[in-house]
């Protein structure tokens, strides 16, 4: 078997348990659904007046303006979730007995990611089911659409490849704040609310050079069907990409030490 | 602490000193009950009163400053941390049998309960402080002067009474940790579907402005509002100090009711 195929065979079996177990325990998947409909329904619907704010220029309305931002808060946090079952994972002693099963390791790491991109695709949808059933305006087209599936399952990616390093480092189900927190904190200090020149203060500034305002950019010119910093937002992703993936590869070593 | 309690008969308030006095240093002995529930809030009314600043500009918004219209935020969510941790301080007792212990003295029920919300009590107090030394730090003004801030800390330690109750009682009921984080996002949604991040005649759709309006933790962040931004309002205020009291009247009866419930269980 070549080394491209045990990794496959790994990945998929790690993704397959992943998912099963999303899917058959409620428990574990409501958080991830809940969340993000539950800050779509109360931004969408406590501050949608902010659009008649002066400047306020967003074409396709403030539910849609939100939707955009739920969409990539759903897609991170969908991976700080996967996170938690990586450490629970651990603490439980059952990914121990993976890293000695597994003919390749860095497969149980892919497979967990798969398994996050699944989950974020649910998600994702019941958030988009959500949005129709508020009256969002559509004016993005299908490609349009896709492009923001695209995005939003690359930022998953991307956060279960952090909490995955987190997970694997500290083993134990009490790292949960430590993923979550400074995906939320990155989160919250870009346009979450307002367009950026609307933000004043110190947020305007620590918004400008946060690379989740060029994600949620791009999120919002996907929704509105006027693709905006694309190039921007794709250059962010990538980065963060690879520094995580880095980042879960020394956590993976770490884990490998710790026996 | 138990073998210095005071014999049977003893005051009931050296009984609850004692409790209390337990819960308060069991606050300060651990940093992440008290800097979590007090930095948190701080962090988004920084983050709030930037990004929503743009909300000021609204015809009928009640203040020129975003920072003062949300400086009542942090209170409550100062209150639902405290909430959550005396929950689970109390929840941590049932579940090592520290209650069941006390149950053998001579401690009375309602000595027990009192005690047991010092901790909460403790927290509320330092964190609305430093809630109101930052916002007045970074610019805050409360119309009311001395006497409102005054008012307001008292009405913000009310609230925190209030949810600590609600705490407790779920604490008595569930007996486990697990159950009482298991209402945290309960209190959220409550926080988040009120007038807190928007005046509610200012909220353009109607059933969000219906929920906010029949949600009672709207009417407790307009109580501390109307000190900083409106003036002396006593219907605001009556209406914030009568929702907080009457939440305590009735979950600590609640709460009473189920530690005699768990009492006879054991």
């Amino acid at each position: 078997m070549s080394t491209l195929a045990r990794t496959r065979s790994v990945a998929l079996a790690v993704a397959w348990r992943g998912i099963h177990n999303a899917f058959r325990n409620p428990a574990f998947l409501l958080p991830s659904v809940l969340f993000p409909l539950f800050f779509f329904i109360a931004f969408a619907g406590g501050l949608s007046n902010l659009q008649n704010a002066p400047n306020f220029e967003y074409a396709s309305g403030y539910t849609a303006f939100q939707f955009g931002f739920v969409c990539i808060q759903a897609a991170a946090f969908g991976g700080v979730f996967t996170g938690f079952s990586i450490a629970a994972d651990f603490e439980f002693g059952f990914a121990r007995r993976l890293l000695l099963a597994a003919p390749n390791r860095g497969g149980i790491v892919i497979g967990y990611m798969i398994s996050a991109i699944a989950r974020a695709v649910f998600v994702l949808s019941v958030v988009f089911l959500a949005g129709l059933i508020s009256g969002m305006q559509i004016d993005g087209s299908l490609a349009h659409y896709a492009a923001l599936l695209v995005l939003a399952l690359a930022v998953s990616a991307t956060s279960t490849l952090w909490s995955a390093g987190i997970a694997m480092r500290l083993r134990t189900m009490q790292a949960g704040p430590v993923m979550q927190m400074p995906i939320f904190i990155l989160m919250f200090l870009a346009p979450v609310y307002v367009p950026l020149p609307l933000i004043a203060g110190w947020v305007h500034d620590v918004a400008s050079y946060n690379p989740v305002t060029a994600l949620l950019e791009a999120a919002r010119g996907f929704i509105a069907g006027d693709p905006t910093k694309v190039a921007i937002a794709a250059a962010c992703l990538v980065v963060m990409f690879v520094l995580a993936a880095n980042w879960a590869r020394g956590g993976l070593r770490s884990a490998e030490a710790a026996g | 602490m138990i073998a210095t309690a005071p014999a049977a008969g003893a005051h009931l308030l050296s009984q609850v000193g004692l409790l209390a006095g337990r819960s308060v240093v069991h606050a300060v002995r651990s940093p992440a009950q008290l800097v979590f529930p007090i930095a948190f809030p701080l962090f988004l009314l920084g983050i709030n009163a930037s990004g929503l600043d743009a909300a000021t500009e609204l015809p009928g918004f009640p203040s020129a400053s975003y920072l003062d219209f949300a400086l009542a935020v942090p209170f409550m969510q100062g209150a639902l941390f405290a909430a959550l941790n005396g929950g689970q301080d109390l929840a941590r007792d049932i579940q090592n049998g520290f209650l069941d212990r006390l149950a053998l003295t001579p401690m009375s029920g309602g000595a027990l309960l009192t005690g047991q919300l010092g901790g909460a009590l403790f927290t509320g107090v330092v964190s609305a402080i430093l809630y109101l030394l930052t916002g007045l730090l970074f610019g805050a003004g409360i119309v009311t002067g001395v006497g409102g801030a005054l008012v307001l800390l008292v009405l913000a330690v009310t609230i925190c009474m209030a949810f600590a109750c609600f705490g407790t009682f779920v604490a008595l009921r569930a007996g486990t940790g697990e159950a009482v984080q298991g209402f945290f996002p309960l209190f959220f949604v409550l926080l988040f579907l009120s007038s807190a991040f928007f005046p509610r005649d200012l909220i353009e759709q109607d059933w969000f402005r219906t929920i906010a309006t029949y949600n009672p933790v709207s009417y407790m962040v307009e109580g501390i509002r109307s000190l900083v931004i409106v003036g002396w309002d006593t219907g605001a205020l009556a209406a914030a100090f009568a929702i907080s009291a009457a939440t305590i009247v009735v979950f600590l009866a609640l709460s009473s009711r189920a530690l005699r419930t768990r009492l006879v269980r054991t």
